[in-house]
């Protein structure tokens, strides 16, 4: 059995000025998860290594945590799969704040999630006889979604958040997603308009890093694809994020490609003095280095084409 | 070897130095380009958000225009990349959207999507088909002393389903291609995070925090320059270095630039002096 070193952060903060790795030397019998392999050091080497786990299989979302970097569930891996030249480092997960070892404080993430209103909210004045049924075809509409174990693992790894502890979120958004495409709610535009917010839908950078840690099938990043389509088609137009969507589908449309002097005017909005001075310094250092986008701009050999494609685009818009 | 060359908008606009790098890298190599001048925005993944099935029309107009032409395609923008290979997959997988998508394309341009056409960001087409051994008997200015740092943008990467890398959670494409160039690759924190780019127009203030972090990261680690191959990854990073950290002054290269270079191009033909932050080992020279 090949001995692997867990190099484990360790922090209690009552106690500890400063943070700590600490090593346990283990060997890996074949077929153990991340999260045996854990319990065999508190249970017999350790007492004192603070984690959180429960079910043992995939459903509680007890125990995520960084594994060599980035965030996954200790009972879903196979501890094998993670030994980088003998040794698997282990961290709290990102983005919260410690209360022990491996235990983070998650209050901020479950914030997010009461930001949300994650209940349904169906028309108060419809008053039916029976319950609301959904067909298979507008369920499928939110099953990815419904599979959020709540693990915080997008939360862990999240690049807007490590930037902005105001921001909702992937899952937070995911749940969103959950009930703006639930047929049986009456608030779709409300949760559109309140999302739409800084601090928001529009702020997730699209980095992927949600969808990729993600260890059930909520895809969040592919969740928060389908809310801004929903703010797009309900015409919940009034912010940078949506009026940059709409930029690009005009700029394309006309010519093809970006017009990159339109795009961020466009985006900041025509009226928006300081957002237009915030333009200024990077416009005028690219122009000093002739580095500013043509002033007319250059477009594809066959525009037309492109313009039939646009100006039929109501059609392909989903139900 | 012969690729259709798409261009993408930033390397017709903001980002001209890109094309003229990656014409004169691919010339010194011998890689035959033809620029596909009649394909459209890949839509940046904004496009689709906005309507998906609008998004993977106007890419299949461009996969079907490649097919046409019987070449593979060689983007030189991470996020085209992605954007382009996140669209082939998901019509590959989904044979009822293929068919929603080519009945489209044809009622208004005639042509149809066959689904076999391969798409190739320039340093993925020099590893996997030019190679690095060639790439180095190639090098007449071995990029010796240069410590760079490589920024591979969340596109190349994430979610890993679409990408095309070895080891998306640590990859070493790009660090191959350096050191076969004659430099030393840096490794940081901060190379496989996303550079603010695409929430700069919503939140300027955490966009520039993720650049400035990047670029930090970079320079911590005792890079000389950094690399990227993505045109906005690259805007973030070099234009907006002045407005984060004055002090920070990190050459950032796209890679056909930092390619050619070792290949003996000159900063005026590789267009250096339109950045913002220009590399000091390449005007050392002039």
């Amino acid at each position: 059995m090949a001995k692997v070193t867990f190099r484990i952060f360790r922090y209690n903060p009552d106690k500890e000025q400063a943070s700590r790795y600490q090593d346990y030397i283990v060997s890996l019998e074949p077929g153990v998860t991340l999260l045996n392999c854990l319990n065999k050091i508190k249970w017999e080497i350790d007492p004192t290594l603070s984690y959180r786990m429960s079910c043992g299989s995939a459903i509680c979302g007890s125990c995520a945590m960084k594994v060599n970097g980035h965030a996954l569930l200790a009972c879903k891996t196979q501890a094998s799969e993670l030994v980088r030249d003998g040794v698997i480092q282990i961290d709290p997960i990102g983005n919260s704040p410690v209360m022990r070892d491996l235990v983070v404080d998650l209050e901020p993430f479950w914030g997010a999630f009461r930001k949300v209103e994650p209940y349904l909210m169906p028309d108060s004045r419809d008053n039916p006889e029976r319950e609301r049924l959904q067909t298979a075809a507008q369920f499928l509409k939110i099953d990815a979604a419904t599979q959020c174990i709540m693990c915080a693992a997008c939360w862990s790894d999240c690049n807007s958040l490590e930037v902005d502890n105001l921001f909702y979120g992937p899952a937070a958004l995911a749940k969103a997603q959950r009930f703006i495409y639930d047929s049986r709610d009456a608030k779709k535009r409300d949760r559109l308009v309140e999302i739409s917010k800084l601090h928001g839908m529009w702020d997730c950078t699209h980095c992927g890093e949600c969808s990729t840690r993600c260890p059930t099938e909520v895809k969040p990043l592919a969740r928060i694809e389908e809310i801004r389509e929903a703010a797009m088609a309900e015409g919940v137009h009034g912010n940078n994020g949506a009026r940059h969507a709409l930029a690009f589908r005009e700029t394309v449309s006309k010519r093809g490609l970006l017009d990159e002097n339109y795009v961020p005017v466009r985006s900041v909005g025509f009226f928006n003095i300081m957002g237009l001075l915030e333009l200024l310094p990077v416009g005028l250092r690219m122009f000093i280095r002739r580095k500013n986008p043509p002033i007319i701009p250059h477009g594809i050999d066959n525009r037309k084409e492109v313009r039939k494609i646009f100006s039929r685009q109501k059609e392909f818009r989903r139900d | 070897m012969k690729y259709a060359l798409y261009t993408g908008c930033v390397a017709k606009g903001a980002g001209r130095e890109l094309l003229a790098a990656t014409y004169s890298a691919c010339g010194k190599l011998g890689i035959e380009l033809v620029e596909m001048t009649d394909a459209a925005c890949c839509g940046a993944g904004v496009i689709n958000e906005d309507n998906p099935i609008l998004g993977d029309i106007i890419n299949a107009r461009t996969f079907a225009q490649a097919e046409k032409m019987g070449l593979p395609i060689m983007n030189i923008c991470t996020t085209c990349q992605g954007v382009h290979r996140k669209c082939q997959i998901k019509l590959a997988a989904d044979p009822a959207r293929m068919e929603k998508v080519n009945a489209e394309l044809k009622k208004d341009t005639g042509l149809e999507y066959k689904g076999q056409v391969k798409v190739r960001h320039f340093y993925e087409a020099l590893l996997e088909e030019y190679g690095l051994e060639r790439l180095a008997k190639a090098v007449t200015r071995p990029l010796t002393g240069m410590k760079v740092a490589a920024f591979y943008g969340c596109y190349a990467m994430r979610p890993h389903e679409y990408s095309d890398l070895t080891d998306p959670d640590d990859p070493n494409e790009l660090e191959r291609i350096i050191t076969t160039l004659g430099a030393t690759p840096v490794k940081y924190g901060e190379r496989l995070k996303c550079c603010g780019f695409p929430i700069l127009m919503m939140n300027k203030r955490n966009a520039l925090k993720l650049t400035g972090n990047a670029v930090a990261g970079a320079k911590n680690a005792g890079a000389t320059g950094m690399v990227t191959p993505c045109p906005l990854c690259h805007l973030n990073l070099d234009a907006y270095q002045p407005e984060i950290d004055k002090s920070l002054r990190m050459p950032v290269w796209h890679i056909p630039q930092l390619v050619a270079y070792a290949l003996g191009a000159t900063p005026e033909e590789l267009m250096l002096k339109t950045h913002i932050i220009r590399p000091k080992e390449a005007f050392a020279l002039v």
